[in-house]
C-alpha cells in the first residue's frame, strides 16, 4: 500500500477574528460612502421632498432636473449660466497645465540625474525647498510678478502659474525615476554621439510612459481640484469649476437648492474621480515611487 | 585602428585621486586586457579613454591625435558596457544604428554595417526584435554589434562577460577572439576574471591601487610576475608563498626557512642576492613535481580532485602547498610523498618593496 498523504485544506472558515476585520471593512467604507450616498439621493429629490428632512430615505419621485439647472442655468453671482462653462475653463487650465509641467518636470530631472551639472545639487535642494512652502505666502509677490508681466488675470497666467508649482514635486518624481535608470545607458548613448536634448527625447522620454501616467494623473487631479489659484490668477473670464461651483452654492439669493448644490458638486468633481476610479493602480505606484526613493 | 597612448594621467573622483600619473602605450591591433582586483582603477581608466570621465591632468591620444578633451562620440571608438546598456524602447536594428542614424550617415551605408555586424555575430533573426526579447548572451552580442557598426578605430570593453553565466561566458570568449583575429582593431578590454586575461589577451596590464603593477604578455606576467602582488593575483590555486632568508655561499644560494632548505642556484636573478637577505620564495602549483625521485618529502593533507587535474595540498615542513597533479593518480590524506621543485622556474621576491630578485 501506499501511504497516502491528507492534503492540507486552506482554511475558509469564518472564525471572530476574520468577521472581526470585516466588520471594521465594511464601516470604514461606509463611513466614507454615506456622504456620496447622501449627495446622489439628494441630487435626485425634487426640493418638496428634501424639505421633509429625511435624508437617508431614497427619493419617492425621481427627478433629473436638478443636475439640468446645475450643469446649464443655475445662478453663479449674477449670470445664471450653470457651471458649464467652468468645465470647459477647466479643462483649458488643466491640459495645457498638464502637458508643460511634465515636459518640464521630466527635463529637470534628466538633466539633475544624467549630467550632473555644477551646483545641481544645491538647485534640486532649493526646489525642494519650494514644495515646502504654503502656496498663501507666494500668492501677494506672484499677483505683483504677474501683473508686471501683464499675464494677470489670464490664462496663460494661471497656465504659468500651475507649471512653476507642479515643478517641485515633477522634478522629484522623474529625477527618481531616472535614478533608476543604469548610468551604463546614458553613456552609450553619448559615445553614439547623443547629445543633451536628443538623448532626452529619443532615448529617455520614450523610456519614461509609466512615469509619465503617473505624473498626468497627479496633476490633472491636482489642477482640477485647485481652488485658490484659480480663484486668483485665472481672472473673470477663465474662473474653473471649482471657483463656479463655490459661487452656485454661496449664491444667497432665494431658498438653498440642495439638490442642485449637490448635483453640481458631484460634477464637479467627476473628472478627478473618474481618474481615481480608471487609473488606482497607477496613483499608488505614483505616490510610492515618490515616498520612497528620495 | 589606431595606437592609444596615454601621458601622466590622473583622473580625480569626488575628490579622491583614483589614478595617478600613469603612463600607458597600446599598441596598434593589440588585444589589451586591463586588469585588478576592483576598485584598481581599471574601469575608471578605460571610461577616461572612452571621454566618460573627464580626466585631471595628463593627456590621452588616439591614432597620433590629443583627444583628452574630445567629446566621447569624436574618439573614433566604440564601447560595450557589462550590464548591456542596450536602448530598451528600440529593436535590435535600432541599436545598433542608433549612432549612425544621429552622425547622419547615409540609409543603405546604415543597411550595410548592420547587415554585416548582425552576420558576424549571427544576429540575423533578432534584428527585428526588443531587447526584453532577448537572453543575456544575444543581448551582449546586439552590444558588441552597436559598437562594430561604428567601425572604430579602438573598441572598449568594460566587464563584457561578467553578468553571463559560466558556459556562455566562456562561448563569447572564443567569440571575442575570433572577432579580434578577423577584424584586427584595437582593442582594450577591462576584466577582473584572471582567465579572461591570460585567453584574450596579446598583453596584460596588472593595475592595484591605480598604479600599474606590471604590463607584459599573458605568459610573462604568469611566469615572471615583477612583484609580490602580480603573483598572488594571478593564478588558481595561488603560487605558494614562503617567508625565508638567502644563503649565500661561494657559486651556492640557499634558500633556508626554519626546516626548509632549497637549492636555488640555477633561478635567473636580475639583482646579484646579498647574504642573509630576507625574501618571499613563490612556487606555482604546477611547479611541484610529485615523484619518488623527489628530493624533498612531505606529506598528504587534502585532495581536490578537479575532473581532469587534481590539486593535491602538501604539508612541507609545517607549510602548506598545493600542487596540481595532471596525472589522475591515488593520493590519500596522510600518504607521505616525494617531490621536487626546478629553481629556474620559481619566484623570489624582495620582502621588504615586494619587487622580484
Amino acid at each position: 500500500m501506499n501511504a497516502t498523504v491528507t492534503r492540507a485544506r486552506r482554511n475558509t472558515r469564518l472564525d471572530p477574528a476574520r468577521i472581526g476585520i470585516y466588520a471594521f471593512l465594511v464601516s470604514a467604507a461606509a463611513f466614507f460612502l454615506l456622504p456620496l450616498y447622501i449627495m446622489l439621493v439628494t441630487s435626485v429629490k425634487p426640493m418638496d421632498e428634501i424639505r421633509l428632512g429625511n435624508i437617508f430615505a431614497l427619493p419617492l419621485s425621481f427627478t433629473m432636473e436638478p443636475w439640468q439647472t446645475a450643469w446649464s442655468s443655475a445662478c453663479t453671482g449674477v449670470d445664471c449660466e450653470g457651471i458649464r462653462g467652468g468645465f470647459w475653463n477647466s479643462l483649458a487650465i488643466v491640459a495645457p497645465s498638464t502637458v508643460l509641467s511634465i515636459l518640464i518636470g521630466a527635463l529637470n530631472g534628466y538633466a539633475l540625474s544624467f549630467w550632473r551639472a555644477r551646483g545641481a545639487g544645491l538647485l534640486f535642494g532649493i526646489l525642494m525647498m519650494g514644495a515646502f512652502i504654503p502656496v498663501q505666502v507666494m500668492i501677494y509677490p506672484l499677483v505683483q510678478i504677474l501683473a508686471a508681466l501683464h499675464l494677470f488675470s489670464s490664462l496663460p497666467g494661471i497656465i504659468l502659474i500651475h507649471v512653476i508649482f507642479g515643478m517641485p514635486v515633477m522634478t522629484l518624481l522623474f529625477r527618481n525615476y531616472y535614478a533608476s535608470i543604469p548610468e551604463e545607458l546614458f553613456k552609450a548613448a553619448r559615445i553614439d554621439g547623443g547629445g543633451f536634448f536628443r538623448i532626452f527625447l529619443q532615448l529617455m522620454l520614450p523610456m519614461s510612459t509609466p512615469i509619465i501616467i503617473v505624473a498626468a494623473i497627479m496633476q490633472v487631479t491636482g489642477i482640477w481640484n485647485d481652488y485658490i489659484l484659480g480663484l486668483v490668477f485665472a481672472g473673470r473670464e477663465n474662473l474653473p469649476m471649482t471657483v463656479q461651483l463655490n459661487n452656485v452654492i454661496n449664491t444667497t439669493t432665494g431658498v438653498r437648492l440642495y439638490n442642485v448644490n449637490m448635483a453640481a458638486t458631484i460634477l464637479t468633481s467627476l473628472v478627478p474621480l473618474s481618474i481615481y476610479l480608471v487609473s488606482g493602480r497607477w496613483f499608488v505606484r505614483g505616490i510610492a515611487a515618490g515616498a520612497v526613493k528620495g | 585602428m589606431s595606437n592609444v597612448s596615454i601621458r601622466n594621467l590622473c583622473v580625480s573622483l569626488g575628490g579622491n585621486r583614483i589614478i595617478e600619473n600613469l603612463d600607458l602605450d597600446v599598441i596598434e591591433s593589440e588585444f589589451l586586457v586591463l586588469l585588478g582586483p576592483s576598485g584598481c582603477g581599471k574601469s575608471t581608466l578605460l571610461h577616461s579613454i572612452a571621454g566618460l570621465i573627464d580626466v585631471a591632468d595628463g593627456s590621452i591620444a588616439i591614432g597620433g591625435e590629443d583627444m583628452t578633451w574630445a567629446d566621447p562620440a569624436d574618439r573614433r571608438i566604440g564601447m560595450v558596457f557589462q550590464s548591456y546598456a542596450l536602448y530598451p524602447t528600440m529593436s535590435v536594428e535600432g541599436n545598433m544604428s542608433f549612432g549612425l542614424r544621429i552622425g547622419g550617415t547615409p540609409k543603405a551605408e546604415i543597411e550595410r554595417r548592420v547587415k554585416r555586424a548582425a552576420e558576424i555575430l549571427h544576429l540575423e533573426p533578432l534584428l527585428k526584435r526588443k531587447p526584453s526579447q532577448l537572453s543575456g548572451g544575444q543581448r551582449q552580442r546586439v552590444a558588441i554589434g552597436r559598437a562594430l557598426v561604428r567601425e572604430a578605430d579602438v573598441l572598449l570593453f568594460d566587464e563584457p562577460l561578467s553578468n553571463l553565466d559560466a558556459k556562455l561566458r566562456a562561448e563569447l570568449r572564443r567569440e571575442l577572439k575570433l572577432l579580434h583575429r578577423k577584424l584586427r582593431s584595437t582593442m582594450i578590454y577591462v576584466t577582473h576574471d584572471q582567465v579572461e586575461a591570460m585567453t584574450l589577451a596579446t598583453r596584460i596590464v596588472v593595475m592595484q591601487g591605480g598604479k600599474i603593477q606590471q604590463i607584459g604578455t599573458p605568459e610573462s606576467v604568469y611566469s615572471k610576475p615583477d612583484n609580490l602582488f602580480v603573483a598572488g593575483f594571478l593564478g588558481a590555486p595561488g603560487m605558494n608563498f614562503l617567508n625565508g632568508t638567502l644563503a649565500c655561499d661561494r657559486s651556492m644560494v640557499r634558500f633556508a626557512a626554519g626546516q626548509v632548505d632549497l637549492d636555488v642556484s640555477n633561478y635567473a636573478f636580475k639583482h646579484e642576492p646579498r647574504h642573509d637577505m630576507t625574501v618571499v620564495l613563490g612556487i606555482r602549483p604546477e611547479q611541484i613535481q610529485i615523484g619518488d625521485q623527489g628530493n624533498l618529502t612531505g606529506v598528504v593533507s587534502l585532495v581536490e580532485p578537479m575532473g581532469n587535474h587534481e590539486i593535491v595540498w602538501i604539508d612541507y615542513c609545517g607549510h602548506s602547498l598545493a600542487a596540481i597533479v595532471q596525472e589522475m593518480r591515488e593520493f590519500k590524506a596522510d600518504d607521505r610523498v616525494r617531490f621536487s621543485v626546478d629553481a629556474a622556474k620559481i619566484s623570489i621576491f624582495d620582502q621588504f618593496d615586494e619587487a622580484r630578485l
